[in-house]
């Protein structure tokens, strides 16, 4: 198995580079098939991989060549794959196999088919490279590569400027965290002599290192997180993410690469339990983000943008539970996420796909009968995300929200709930505006409306049954059922150093409280969709245009004006400093002094030249007074 | 051995200059690809753990001191390896550009290499003066010969500048050859052994200094730098920023610091913080500029800032990483000044806002100047991210401050790269470049060469690392402070 | 008659030979005249071979006499050139004024 781990992200990359150089000349379909197959097995290797961790109970490690060597720095071009990696890989693989599958009939139209299977593949890549790497460097390999891989797909119809731009800002934020990730990994690397995982966490676990310098870590790896998972103040990006194909959005901007924040905390869970500080400061991100993101959700009228803003929402409480110390909460919450958020998005594409591009739900409506597959999915996935008993959301939030009633107290658990209602009333609002009612849209578009075709429906399907069924992997300890907590056993498998990979977090209350939070998280996510029934399938209740909107609904739906806030804050400052230092002070000031130089000479040149006037007479005057000078020094 | 790498290419150079055969851009690849071939078997005897190679030692100026005496460790043939790499691409890039006299042009291109393998290979003090100003000669009459528009005023400027730069390198090497122990010697050895008062070693250090930082650019000595590249012949820019400015690289770390260690504890701060200064500066500007050639011009003054300052710290971390990025800053440099040049060819201007669209009509084109620019991006896995990745660690491990600061270019890195390609290739096609043609066969192998080397370097840096590491390991033994 | 130049004191040589040159330093930079500017070239170079032609006498010694014979060529070697050239200016400039000579500055 060994041999075989490198050939789990390679066999996409070398998908990529088949697409990417004979792309052009091959029919769509054998594109299309090399991309997803090389996905395909990828996720068969995962498999083989996974099996093999569960069975040995202990990391697979692999290195393929030495990387590079300076100093005390070895980095080798290595893999580990442990409890939460090899879980990861499954989650990458198989759900990247489904949106490969999914794009060859969403993408069937396009120009740039290949193309886009060849981005796609390059994306597994990197996110295996980041989730398999056996040291930071890799992970930063990966985490740079998804952030291209996310700047190529943003922009992946690239004759549109605004995409563009989209684009730009998705891998220029991005930037700003990996830059955090960068000195994090410094001082890893300073503190602990290593940047290999085994190695830091070993040394951790034997010798004590000042707190400070594991808050500063801490806080410098968060602050990546916080670029690549979108939260408070980097997540601007991730909605205009959305300007590219819907599968993209679905595979990197849902399930996967925003997930990577989250990752990365839960695999350094052993610096981060160490320093209080950090954890606030995660949970505190997390929860500000949670609420705003679920506020600004409430107005958003483009199919996608409520998406977005959903997974910046669900993302914020992912970083709450791992602020509680609650890491694998956090990855069963990613893991159930994924499911549901791929299969919303997918819908969301489908719908799309059937309207003929149209994204604004407040064209839509009355969708449920033309496109009955979608809308059943569609339907999963919104009561999963919102939280309604026995599906897999109710299962990850619950856990989380528990644990914020635990480690946080009420406060912290009323803040969550309060995001958790919020999700419930965006997400029943879309689901209802988009497929109750009556069609809104043109004529022209009720004419066309289809259900997608099978490679379509079928990835559909299977994300719905795990949004069902996906609460299983990891059932609370007090319902005394079984596999209770099988994920965060999963998790918890030992590393190379005997230690737990991700360690579970107990919580120390009664089960009847328990029994009550979850109660009362039931009633209030099928109250607030029940709400939503009644608001939104009415035809007077639809959204009005932005204009018309004033007070808070206006503040929600400018997005709190965060965007022109960083537009009027640092973009326009900086460019205006750009001209600035361009004419002000490198062509007239410093340049200004090097002309300068060179004019003084010329200035003494010119008046020195004078005494060269070419009169013979003026020369011998000199020239004798000067003998005469001379002498007169000399004798006297 | 190593006498090969110089006089080749300069009886070359010679030869096309008097005989002017008509071939003459073949000829001048010819002899090029046989100093490349030569460089390579070179690298293939050499040994990196072995001290010294390739010697060559003969009495000059006996009754001076002055030997020609050449030497090459693991940092010399890296930097040979980058020059004799590079310049074959450069003649080749020049190809159908009709630059009149051809045989001058591709005789003073040739003359350059000569010259830059001998500042690189010399071993003797005013040896290395005197290649490192031969290298300006045939760039000068390039820049002044074959230029752009305005160019007599802004060669005359750069020739000036660097000259005078280099004059105080002149006078601080003097010096130290004077507090030689008699006979004096300019032997590399000789004067690095000599050793001064702290007072004497500021002045000789900031005379190597201000020679070296003309030439890289450092901060504020660039001016020069953007007109210059801006006004020269595609080549001429190549020959500028891909592999003469590291010249002032190269100094740095085998004369300046060797020479004066004494006075560097109270240099560094300044140096660096000046280095650093212009990596965020050149950045800021860069991020405006709307002539393409311009803003690489000023991407450029940042990058090499980056790798002044690694130099500079003198640590392991930022010393490899320099070396290593000396090389592929050459690489990417050279791919991205070539891909303005088919731009400016194809569609008769340098400005962003006449581009846009050329994707659509040039995909294979678009792909090649996105993995040069990714690789100028140091986007991991491409050959910019390890030396880039070293560098900033060095700094950071002089001051984790000055390192923050220097980390900022990974952020305006993005802004302006990612913004000129978006203007250039993305967006909705004009009637310009709607007609865009894709790259010729030519052009294709140029572009595709960089990309593979990018590619390569990205994945196996050691390769490079290797080959200089006890070379680094020896010099920063030998120069402690 | 070595008495009779020994009889006239030293001084008187030096004196006169002074002012001789006086003479021809004054010429040189008071007159535009070319051909007079060469006379007075010659009329000191004349003060120093008079000059060295007297002490070599006072001193016995002939190596001063040597060094006037020399001088007298290079003197008429001189003179031919000079002329030649002043032959040349007047041909151009139609005046022997050496002021009107400026070309040569800047």
């Amino acid at each position: 198995m060994q041999t075989l781990i490198p050939l789990i992200p390679f066999l996409p990359l070398i998908g990529f580079a088949v697409n990417g150089l004979f792309g052009g000349r091959m029919p769509k379909s054998v594109s299309g098939w090399i991309g997803s197959g090389s996905v395909l097995l990828s996720f068969l290797l995962s498999v083989m991989a996974f099996m093999e961790v569960s069975a040995t109970h202990a990391p697979i490690r692999s290195e393929v060549y030495p990387f590079m060597s300076v100093g005390s720095l070895h980095i080798g071009f290595g893999f580990l794959v442990d409890a939460l990696s090899a879980w990861m890989m499954l989650i990458v693989t198989g759900i990247g196999f489904l949106i490969h599958v999914y794009s060859m009939g969403y993408m069937h139209d396009d120009d740039g088919f290949s193309r886009f299977f060849a981005y796609l593949n390059l994306f597994i890549f990197s996110m295996l490279l980041l989730v398999m790497g056996d040291n930071f460097l890799m992970l930063f390999f990966g985490w740079e590569g998804v952030g291209l891989c996310s700047y190529l797909l943003i922009g992946f119809w690239y004759t549109n400027r605004d995409y563009n731009l989209a684009a730009n800002k998705a891998f220029i934020m991005n930037r700003i965290g990996d830059l955090g990730l960068l000195l994090g990994m410094f001082l890893i690397f300073h503190t602990f002599g290593s940047l290999q995982y085994e190695t830091v966490f070993k040394h951790l676990a034997e010798n004590p290192v000042e707190t400070g310098v594991i808050t500063s870590i801490c806080l410098l790896l968060f602050i990546g997180a916080i670029g690549k998972s979108a939260q408070i103040p980097l997540y601007t990006w991730l909605p205009d993410a959305m300007a590219g194909p819907t599968p993209v959005s679905a595979l990197i901007h849902a399930a996967t690469m925003v997930t990577a924040g989250i990752y990365l905390v839960a695999r350094c869970n052993g610096l981060f339990s160490l320093s209080h500080e950090a954890l606030q400061v995660v949970a505190v991100v997390g929860m500000a983000t949670s609420v705003l993101a679920a506020l600004i959700g409430l107005r958003q009228n483009d199919i996608k943008k409520v998406l977005a803003y959903s997974t910046v929402s669900q993302l914020g409480l992912m970083f709450v539970a791992l602020g509680m110390g609650a890491y694998a909460s956090a990855m069963f919450h990613v893991t159930t996420h994924a499911f549901f958020k791929a299969l919303l998005f997918l819908g969301a594409g489908s719908v799309i796909h059937a309207m003929g591009g149209e994204q604004d739900i407040r064209n839509m409506g009355g969708l449920r009968k033309h496109l009955p597959v979608t809308f059943w999915v569609f339907l999963a996935g919104t009561l999963a995300i919102s939280g309604v008993p026995v599906l897999s959301g109710f299962f990850s939030k619950d856990e989380i929200l528990a644990h914020t009633f635990d480690h946080g107290g009420p406060i912290w658990w009323a803040l969550a709930s309060f995001s958790s209602l919020l999700t419930a009333v965006y997400m029943g609002r879309l689901l209802f505006l988009t497929f109750y009612g009556s069609f809104r849209g043109t004529h022209e578009q009720a004419h066309h409306l289809h259900e997608s075709p099978a490679t379509m429906t079928i990835p559909l399907i299977i994300l719905a049954i795990l949004s069902i069924a996906g609460g299983l992997l990891n059932l609370p300890h007090f319902m005394h059922l079984e596999p209770s907590q099988w994920l965060a056993h999963w998790l918890a498998g030992s590393d190379a150093n005997g230690q737990a990979v991700v360690p579970m977090t107990e919580v120390h209350i009664l089960p009847s409280t328990e029994w009550m939070l979850m109660g009362v998280a039931s009633v209030v996510a099928i109250v607030a969709l029940a709400y939503t029934y009644m608001v939104y399938t009415k035809p007077q209740n639809v959204p009005a245009p932005d204009e018309q909107l004033s007070g808070w609904g206006k503040i929600l739906a400018g997005k709190f004006y965060v965007d022109e806030l960083y537009d009027t804050l640092f973009v326009r400052p900086t460019e205006a400093f750009s001209k600035t230092l361009h004419y002000y002070v490198d062509v007239w000031a410093i340049d200004g002094v090097v002309e300068g130089v060179g004019k003084g000479f010329q200035t003494l040149g010119a008046t020195f030249r004078r005494l060269q006037n070419g009169n013979i007479e003026y020369y011998l005057i000199g020239m004798v007074a000067g003998g005469i000078g001379l002498l007169l020094t000399y004798f006297l | 051995m190593s006498l090969y790498l110089i006089l080749i290419p300069i009886l070359g150079a010679l030869a096309l200059l008097l005989f002017r055969p008509n071939q003459a851009n073949a000829w001048a690849l010819g002899i090029s690809l046989a100093v490349q071939a030569w460089t390579l078997f070179l690298l293939s005897g050499f040994n990196p753990d072995g001290g010294l190679q390739f010697g060559f030692d003969t009495p000059w100026m006996a009754s001076a001191g002055l030997r020609f005496h050449l030497e090459a460790d693991g940092i010399t043939l890296l930097l040979l390896l980058l020059t004799n790499l590079l310049t074959p691409l450069i003649i080749f890039s020049s190809f159908n550009r009709h630059l009149k006299p051809e045989a001058r042009y591709y005789g003073l291109v040739l003359l350059m290499q000569g010259a830059l393998n001998g500042v690189f290979l010399a071993w003797d003090g005013l040896l290395f003066y005197i290649f490192y100003e031969l290298a300006l000669i045939p760039i000068y009459f390039i820049c002044a010969i074959w230029g752009g528009a305005d160019r007599i005023r802004v060669t005359l400027k750069f020739f000036i500048y660097t000259f005078i730069g280099s004059l105080f390198m002149l006078v601080a090497l003097l010096y130290v050859y004077l507090k030689t122990p008699a006979p004096h010697s300019f032997q590399w050895a000789d004067l690095v052994a000599v050793q001064l008062s702290n007072a004497e070693a500021w002045w000789v250090a900031l005379g190597f200094f201000l020679a070296f930082a003309v030439k890289m650019p450092v901060f504020p000595f660039h001016t020069w730098q953007p007109d210059t590249y801006t006004t020269s012949p595609t080549g001429g820019t190549m020959l500028l920023s891909a592999i003469m400015l590291k010249m002032g690289i190269y100094g740095v770390i085998r004369w300046m610091i060797p020479l004066a260690p004494e006075s560097m504890h109270t240099w560094m701060p300044v140096f660096v913080g000046l280095s650093v200064t212009g990596v965020v500066y050149a950045s800021i500007i860069a991020v405006k500029q709307s002539d393409l050639k311009r803003l690489i011009a000023y991407s450029s003054i940042a990058h090499v800032g980056l790798i002044a300052a690694g130099v500079l710290v003198w640590n392991k971390m930022g010393v490899q990483g320099g070396i290593l990025q000396m090389l592929n800053h050459g690489i990417n440099v050279l791919g991205l000044f070539f891909a303005v040049d088919i731009l400016e060819r194809r569609l008769g201007s340098r400005s962003l806002f006449d581009m846009g669209g050329i994707a659509k009509s040039a995909p294979v084109f678009a792909a090649l100047f996105m993995i040069i620019l990714l690789g100028s991006l140091a986007v991991p896995l491409t050959n910019g991210f390890p030396g880039e990745f070293l560098l900033l660690f060095g700094v950071w491990q002089y001051n984790p401050w000055v390192g923050a600061v220097a980390g900022l270019t990974i952020i305006f890195g993005a802004v302006y790269l990612l913004r000129a390609f978006g203007l250039s290739m993305f967006g909705a096609p004009n009637s310009q470049t709607e007609r865009f043609q894709d790259v010729h066969t030519g052009e294709y192998v140029v572009l595709g060469i960089v990309a593979a080397l990018v590619l390569l370097l990205g994945f196996f840096p050691q390769l490079i690392l290797g080959l200089t590491d006890s070379s680094v390991d020896r010099i920063l033994g030998a120069v402690q402070f | 008659m070595l008495p009779i130049v020994q009889s006239v004191p030293i001084d008187y040589f030096v004196y006169l030979c002074t002012a001789l040159f006086a003479i021809g330093v004054f010429g040189v930079l008071i007159r535009r005249n070319a051909i007079v500017v060469l006379m007075c070239v010659e009329l000191m170079l004349n003060a120093v071979n008079l000059l060295l032609a007297a002490f070599s006498t006072y001193l016995s010694d002939a190596q001063g006499q040597i060094m006037v014979f020399f001088i007298m060529v290079v003197a008429a070697a001189e003179a031919a050139v000079g002329l030649g050239i002043l032959v040349m200016i007047y041909r151009n400039t139609k005046s022997t004024d050496i002021s009107l000579l400026d070309n040569l500055k800047w």
